[in-house]
């Protein structure tokens, strides 16, 4: 057959096929489209497949060829694009998505916990040996800064005189940039080979070990730990669960497996994002207790206490029983 | 072929080959967000700093989202373009060639933060340049990459078929093979692009191989007998009579 009666009898499917994607593909008239005028969408679109390979095996010419692509190109984003349904998903996520992933991660996850844990424990204990230590891990001025925030005379803990006026939702937004900030770069640190990971994991770690020890020795316990109580289970188990992302993610690079480095990172990567998803969720219930429960002076500390050991138990017993026997929905 | 596109396999059985974005137009895409996120970001803070500290907590959860999800809301609702990869017509994709979700769009988001490093995306680059889909690490992990995407047309171009219309089909007195073929074919699709001097220049190259291309008086164009005679070819060659 030659081009131009090829073209003849196939160019209204073709100029139909164009108009149907037009429509799909402008968000605005898209609900009015949907059921009439896609109904023959498939058949238009296979067609139109068959016409372009059709048009290659005879060689016709390339400006047809790359008419016909576009055109293919474009029924193809359309035909295969996913579902967005985010709230749904989020709900999922949420009952047992999230808890059935750790879980299944657990290995990374005891590992970040361990390389977060220990160090924190060991120079918990120096410190508190030798108090002068603190000055090697933290800047002096840092910690006079710190200790700052925990005086016993301030009515808003975990502040110190310059933040001392900022409200509660101020201090809301400033946590979640910072903290869930730092959680990713945590995350993506793991891309060169665990290294960047395993970086803020112990700094981190060096970080609150010896300042928790150094206000135990300045006489600031009290009003430290009834700030730290309530929100520390979430931040960290948060900051846990992204090493443990950013660890798994770096394992990829160095033991991809059976798989092509590149293919084991795709394979990874997926799974490693519902660690973050859930690193993200407590890092914002961390942000919402650390503005809006912590830094309140006037509740009685033995409260403070009693809910920072139920966030504990509420975090174990969700990560290690919510959704159990629905794994496989999960997936 | 020494050529930047990626040809994917889709499941009704043919090749797409699509054109992978470089370096350049994907920094320079990256310098336009940039600039809007600034703005935004300005704007945002100007007006909710008459808000005092709720506005100062409001100003921090807008520069976490802009400063993270940007991006990402964009890919997922905007068919893979930012406002700078539309200007640049670019856009991201996934490996198979379906518009990106949810999950692809943040992890490639998300691990710019890896790209960034040492600085100036210094790991993203030497990524891209290393990768013969200029992918950077983000797009690795997360199966996706960047194509150029037809920019808005200015003006619709005059087809082809139209264009050869105006001329009368006239065979080749030899046979050509399936390369000259395609030679005379993509010279008539490109002569939009070209000067008619250089049209001529290059059809002229071809006359001492075509009888009759000399004497004869153009008709009511600039184009050189060797030209004219090329097009007829082409017409010829598409299937006219």
């Amino acid at each position: 057959m030659r081009q131009k009666e090829f073209e003849n009898r196939y160019q209204q499917t073709w100029d139909a096929f164009a108009q149907k994607l037009d429509q799909v593909e402008s968000i605005k008239r898209r609900k009015s489209v949907l059921n009439n005028d896609l109904k023959r969408y498939d058949e238009d679109y296979r067609t139109l497949c068959y016409c372009l390979s059709l048009a290659r095996e005879r060689q016709y010419s390339p400006y047809l060829i790359k008419r016909l692509e576009k055109l293919v190109f474009r029924g193809h984003q359309v035909f295969y694009q996913r579902k967005i349904g985010i709230f749904y998903q989020i709900y999922r996520f949420i009952l047992f998505g999230f808890p059935a992933a750790v879980r299944k991660q657990s290995k990374f996850i005891w590992i970040a916990t361990g390389i977060f844990y220990l160090p924190a424990l060991i120079i918990f204990a120096l410190v508190l040996l030798f108090p002068e230590l603190v000055y090697s891990i933290v800047e002096p001025g840092q910690v006079a800064e710190i200790e700052s925030m925990y005086d016993p005379g301030l009515d808003k803990i975990g502040r110190g005189r310059d933040r001392a006026s900022d409200t509660d939702f101020a201090m809301f937004g400033h946590y979640v940039w910072n903290n869930i900030g730092i959680a990713f770069r945590e995350f993506a640190g793991g891309f060169m080979a665990t290294l960047g990971t395993l970086f803020y994991l112990i700094f981190n770690a060096l970080f609150f070990g010896a300042l928790s020890a150094h206000m135990i020795n300045a006489g600031f316990e009290q009003p430290f730990f009834t700030f730290v109580s309530g929100h520390a289970p979430y931040e960290l188990t948060g900051i846990v669960l992204a090493g443990a992302a950013g660890i798994k993610l770096g394992w990829a690079i160095i033991s991809p497996g059976n798989f092509s480095r590149k293919q084991a990172l795709i394979n990874v990567g997926r799974e490693c994002m519902v660690l973050v998803y859930g690193a993200i969720f407590l890092l914002l219930i961390a942000a919402f207790v650390e503005a809006f429960w912590s830094s309140n002076a006037s509740i009685a500390p033995i409260i403070k206490y009693s809910v920072g050991i139920a966030g504990w138990l509420l975090v174990i017993v969700y990560l290690t029983l919510m959704g159990r026997g629905r794994i496989g929905e999960s997936e | 072929m020494l050529d930047t596109r990626k040809e994917i396999e889709i499941p009704e059985g043919i090749t797409l080959d699509l054109p992978v974005a470089g370096l350049i137009p994907r920094a320079q895409a990256f310098i336009i967000d940039l600039i809007i996120r600034y703005i935004a970001v300005w704007i945002l803070a100007a007006i909710f700093s008459f808000m005092g500290n709720f506005g100062f907590g409001l100003i921090m959860l807008m520069l976490f989202i802009i400063e993270w999800f940007y991006p990402v809301l964009f890919e997922v609702f905007s068919k893979g373009q930012t406002p700078g990869k539309k200007a640049l017509g670019i856009a991201v994709v996934n490996d198979d060639g379906s518009p990106v979700g949810w999950s692809s769009s943040i992890v490639r988001n998300l691990l710019r933060a890896a790209d960034f490093m040492p600085f100036m995306y210094g790991f993203g680059i030497v990524s891209m340049m290393f990768n013969r889909d200029f992918k950077r690490l983000g797009d690795l992990a997360a199966g996706t990459m960047v194509i150029h995407t037809e920019k808005k047309k200015k003006k619709k171009k005059k087809t082809e078929a139209k264009l050869l219309d105006q001329y009368r089909p006239l065979a080749p007195k030899t046979n050509l093979t399936l390369e000259d073929q395609h030679a005379i074919i993509n010279f008539v699709e490109r002569s939009e692009l070209l000067s008619t001097s250089r049209l001529n220049e290059l059809a002229d190259y071809l006359s001492p191989w075509m009888s009759n291309t000399k004497g004869k008086n153009p008709p009511q164009s600039d184009l050189s007998p060797a030209t004219q005679k090329l097009f007829k070819m082409a017409a010829w060659l598409r299937g006219g009579q």
